[in-house]
C-alpha cells in the first residue's frame, strides 16, 4: 500500500495572531493535511485486517520530513521523502507526474494506493485523480468505507446527491474522505527523536531520472498571476457600546442593508 | 485554410439538475466570454434519452451541443465519460472547457485534463478574459481567505472546475437556436474498471438554508443552547435561516444540517449574521460568497471579526437580543 501525504500550514488550525489580526509567521508551522491523515489511518486499518506493507510519500521542501516522522509513528512501514528544488511550484499536474514516476521506481508492486480527498491549502483535490491516471489504474474519490474482499474492494461513498456502492479490483487508487478513518492519536514528542532519520528515503529529480523541465513550476501547464486577499475591499466597521446602541447605529447607517430584509409579513401572522 | 471559430465548452452535468444548476451557470459565463473572444458556447453531454437536456442547454445559452449517445453512459461512469471526453476534445480542439466542480467534476475533469495535457484551475469562483485573450480562473486557497488568480499560458485546453453558484444563468429562451451535433461512441472505448453495485439518491437534505437570502449563523460564543435558541427568534423576524458551526452541532444546539463549513454547507447570503464564531477556515470556508456580513464576538481580533464589513465588539446572546427587541419595535410601527 502507498500513502500520498502533504504538508499544509498549521495556520488552518491557528489562522490569526491575536495581537496584530494577521496571518502570524511563526505560528505557520507545518502539519500533516488532516484528510491525508485519514488516508493513512485507513492503510493502518487495512494493514490490521489483512497484513501488507505501508509506504508513505510525500513531496515537499525539506521540513517536510516531520510528517513522514509522524507517519512513522502512526505505524508507517517506510517513508519516501520526495524533495529537490527543481520540483518546487508544481501544480497538480505534475505533482502527479512526479509522485507517479517515484511509485513506478520504488514500490511499482502495489495494490492500492491512498490518498486525502483534498488539502485544506489548495483543495484542488486534483492530485489523487491525477495520479491514478499516470499509473494508468482505475481510482474513486471520497470514500467513506470500504471492505476487502478476496481480490475486490468494495467501496461506499457519496457522490452528488447519490449513495453509491462500487467495486474495483486492484490496483487501484482511491481517495478518502474526512467523514470516516478517525486517525489514532499519537505522542508525537518523544518519538519524534526516536525516529529521526530512521526508514527516509530522500529521493531527488535525477534519483528518478526526470527532466528537472517537466516539473516543478516550469513543467506545471499552470501559473499563478496573483494572489489577494478577497475581504481586503471590505470597510471592516467596527461598533462597540451598550448592545442597544449598537443595534440603533447598525439601522441608522446600513439602513439600505438592513431595510429590505426584514421579514414584513409578520405583520400578517400576528 | 479559414480559422476554426474557436470554441468554450461547457460539460452537460444534469444528474442533479433540480439541485444543481451549475451547468446553466457555467453556459452564462461562457457565453459572456465568448463575447470577448469571439468563440461560441458548445455543451457537451454523454448519456441515454438526453434530448431534454439538449433543448435546456440551447434554451440557457448553448450555440452548439456535442451529444454522444449509448447505453453504456446511461450512468456516470469516470472511466468512460473522461475516454468519450478525451476523444472529442482531440477532434474538436476546443480552447476552453468548463466543468462544475460538483463530487463528478472534480473527479472527471483532472483526469480528462491529465489526458489531454493541459491544466486544470480547481473549484473557481472567477472566470475572466485578460488582454492576451487568455482564461483567467480566480481560485480560492486556505478556505477562501485567499484568492489566486491562475492562467494556462501554453497548453490546450484552458481547463477549470467551477464552483456551483458563482455564476448566474440567463433566463430560460424558447426562441433560443442551437446545433446539435451528434458525435457517435469512439471506437476501443476501454471497458469500466469501476463496478458499480447500487447507486441511490439520498433522500435530497433541503437547501433552504443555502438559498436563504439572510443566514443568522451561531458559534459557540453564544454560549447556551438555551441562548442559542434566540437565534432561532432572530431568523424568524429577519425571514432567515439559522446556521451553524461544528462544536455547535456537536453540542446538539443546532441541527446536523445546520453546520456551515468546508465539508457541508456553502452559503451565499445577501447578508449574514455571525454571533460567537472564531472564523476558523474550516467555518469560513463555507460563507466566502457572503455578501454584507455583520459580525458579533467579545473579541476584536476573531478571524470573523477582521472578515466582516461590520464588526460588533459585544456580547452574542445581548446584541441577538438587541436586535430581536429593534425589529419587533419596527414590525408594529
Ligand atoms: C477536519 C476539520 C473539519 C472541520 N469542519 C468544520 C465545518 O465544516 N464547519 C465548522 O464550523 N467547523 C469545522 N471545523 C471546526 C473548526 O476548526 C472550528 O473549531 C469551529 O468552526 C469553531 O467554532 P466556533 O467558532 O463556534 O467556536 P470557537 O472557535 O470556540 O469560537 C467561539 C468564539 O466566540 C467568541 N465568544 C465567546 N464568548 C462570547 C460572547 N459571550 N459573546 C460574543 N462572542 C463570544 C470567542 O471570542 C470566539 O471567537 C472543522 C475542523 C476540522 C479539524
Amino acid at each position: 500500500m502507498i500513502v500520498c501525504l502533504k504538508q499544509v500550514p498549521m495556520a488552518t488550525e491557528l489562522p490569526w495572531d491575536p495581537k496584530t489580526g494577521t496571518l502570524s509567521r511563526d505560528r505557520a508551522e507545518g502539519m500533516m493535511n488532516p484528510a491525508c491523515k485519514h488516508a493513512l489511518e485507513a492503510a493502518l486499518m487495512i494493514r490490521h485486517q489483512h497484513g501488507g506493507h505501508i509506504t508513505a510519500i510525500t513531496m515537499g521542501p525539506p521540513m517536510t520530513e516531520e510528517i513522514l516522522r509522524e507517519a512513522l509513528a502512526m505505524g508507517a512501514d517506510r517513508c519516501l521523502m520526495l524533495s529537490d528544488k527543481a520540483m518546487s511550484g508544481a501544480d497538480t499536474f505534475v505533482t502527479s507526474y512526479t509522485l507517479a514516476r517515484a511509485i513506478e521506481i520504488f514500490c511499482s508492486d502495489f495494490d492500492l494506493v491512498l490518498c486525502g480527498c483534498h488539502t485544506t491549502d489548495s483543495e484542488t483535490a486534483q492530485v489523487g485523480p491525477q495520479l491514478a491516471e499516470e499509473l494508468h489504474i482505475p481510482g474513486i474519490a471520497n470514500v467513506e468505507h470500504l471492505e476487502m474482499n478476496s481480490d475486490a474492494i468494495r467501496i461506499r461513498r457519496i457522490s452528488d446527491s447519490f449513495l453509491e456502492v462500487l467495486e474495483v479490483d486492484p490496483p487501484c487508487l482511491l481517495t478518502v474522505s474526512c467523514q470516516h478513518f478517525v486517525p489514532r492519536y499519537v505522542p508525537l514528542a518523544g518519538l519524534q527523536d526516536a525516529f529521526s532519520g530512521a526508514n527516509i528515503l530522500a529521493v531527488s529529480a535525477e534519483d528518478l531520472g526526470i527532466d528537472p523541465r517537466r516539473i516543478g513550476l516550469q513543467g506545471s501547464p499552470t501559473r499563478i498571476v496573483d494572489i489577494y486577499t478577497p475581504r481586503a475591499d471590505k470597510e471592516n466597521i467596527v461598533l462597540k457600546g451598550a448592545p442597544k446602541k449598537i443595534v440603533e447605529e447598525l439601522f441608522e447607517r446600513f439602513e439600505t442593508k438592513l431595510g429590505g430584509i426584514i421579514r414584513k409579513d409578520l405583520n400578517k401572522e400576528g | 485554410m479559414a480559422e476554426k471559430t474557436p470554441e468554450i465548452w461547457v460539460f452537460g452535468d444534469y444528474r442533479n439538475y433540480f439541485q444543481n444548476r451549475v451547468t446553466l451557470q457555467l453556459l452564462s459565463r461562457a457565453h459572456d466570454l465568448a463575447g470577448k473572444t469571439g468563440a461560441i458556447v458548445c455543451a457537451v453531454v454523454f448519456g441515454q434519452g438526453v434530448q431534454e437536456w439538449v433543448g435546456e442547454y440551447i434554451a440557457h445559452g448553448a450555440n452548439r451541443v456535442y451529444v454522444v449517445e449509448d447505453a453504456s453512459l446511461a450512468y456516470y461512469s469516470t472511466d468512460l465519460y473522461v475516454a468519450v471526453m478525451e476523444s472529442l476534445a482531440r477532434q474538436c480542439s476546443p480552447e476552453i472547457i468548463l466543468v462544475g466542480a460538483t463530487s463528478f467534476g472534480r473527479e472527471f475533469a483532472p483526469r480528462v485534463a491529465k489526458r489531454l495535457g493541459t491544466g486544470l484551475t480547481a473549484d473557481c469562483v472567477g472566470l475572466d478574459i485578460n488582454t492576451e485573450g487568455l482564461l483567467v480562473q480566480t481560485a480560492p486557497a486556505f478556505g477562501g481567505n485567499l484568492l489566486s488568480r491562475i492562467i494556462t499560458p501554453r497548453t490546450r485546453p484552458q481547463m477549470a472546475t467551477v464552483r456551483p453558484g458563482t455564476f448566474q444563468e440567463i433566463p430560460h429562451n424558447y426562441q433560443a437556436e442551437g446545433e446539435t451535433v451528434r458525435v457517435p461512441l469512439p471506437q476501443n472505448l476501454p471497458k469500466d474498471r469501476v463496478r458499480l453495485i447500487s447507486s441511490e439518491r439520498k433522500p435530497a437534505g433541503s437547501q433552504k438554508l443555502e438559498d436563504s437570502p439572510v443566514v443568522v449563523c451561531g458559534g459557540r460564543g453564544m454560549g447556551s443552547k438555551s441562548r442559542f435558541r434566540n437565534l432561532n427568534e432572530l431568523a424568524r423576524l429577519l425571514g432567515g435561516e439559522v446556521g451553524a458551526t461544528r462544536p455547535v452541532v456537536y453540542s446538539r444546539w443546532a441541527e446536523e444540517d445546520s453546520m456551515v463549513g468546508q465539508a457541508d454547507k456553502h452559503i451565499r447570503p445577501k447578508v449574514l449574521f455571525s454571533f460567537g464564531v472564531s472564523g476558523a477556515i474550516q467555518h469560513t470556508a463555507g460563507i466566502i460568497d457572503a455578501g454584507f456580513v455583520i459580525a458579533v464576538n467579545k473579541n476584536p481580533n476573531a478571524a470573523m471579526m477582521k472578515m466582516a464589513d461590520v464588526a460588533i465588539v459585544a456580547d452574542a446572546n445581548q446584541v441577538c437580543l438587541a436586535l430581536i427587541k429593534e425589529l419587533k419595535k419596527r414590525l408594529r410601527s
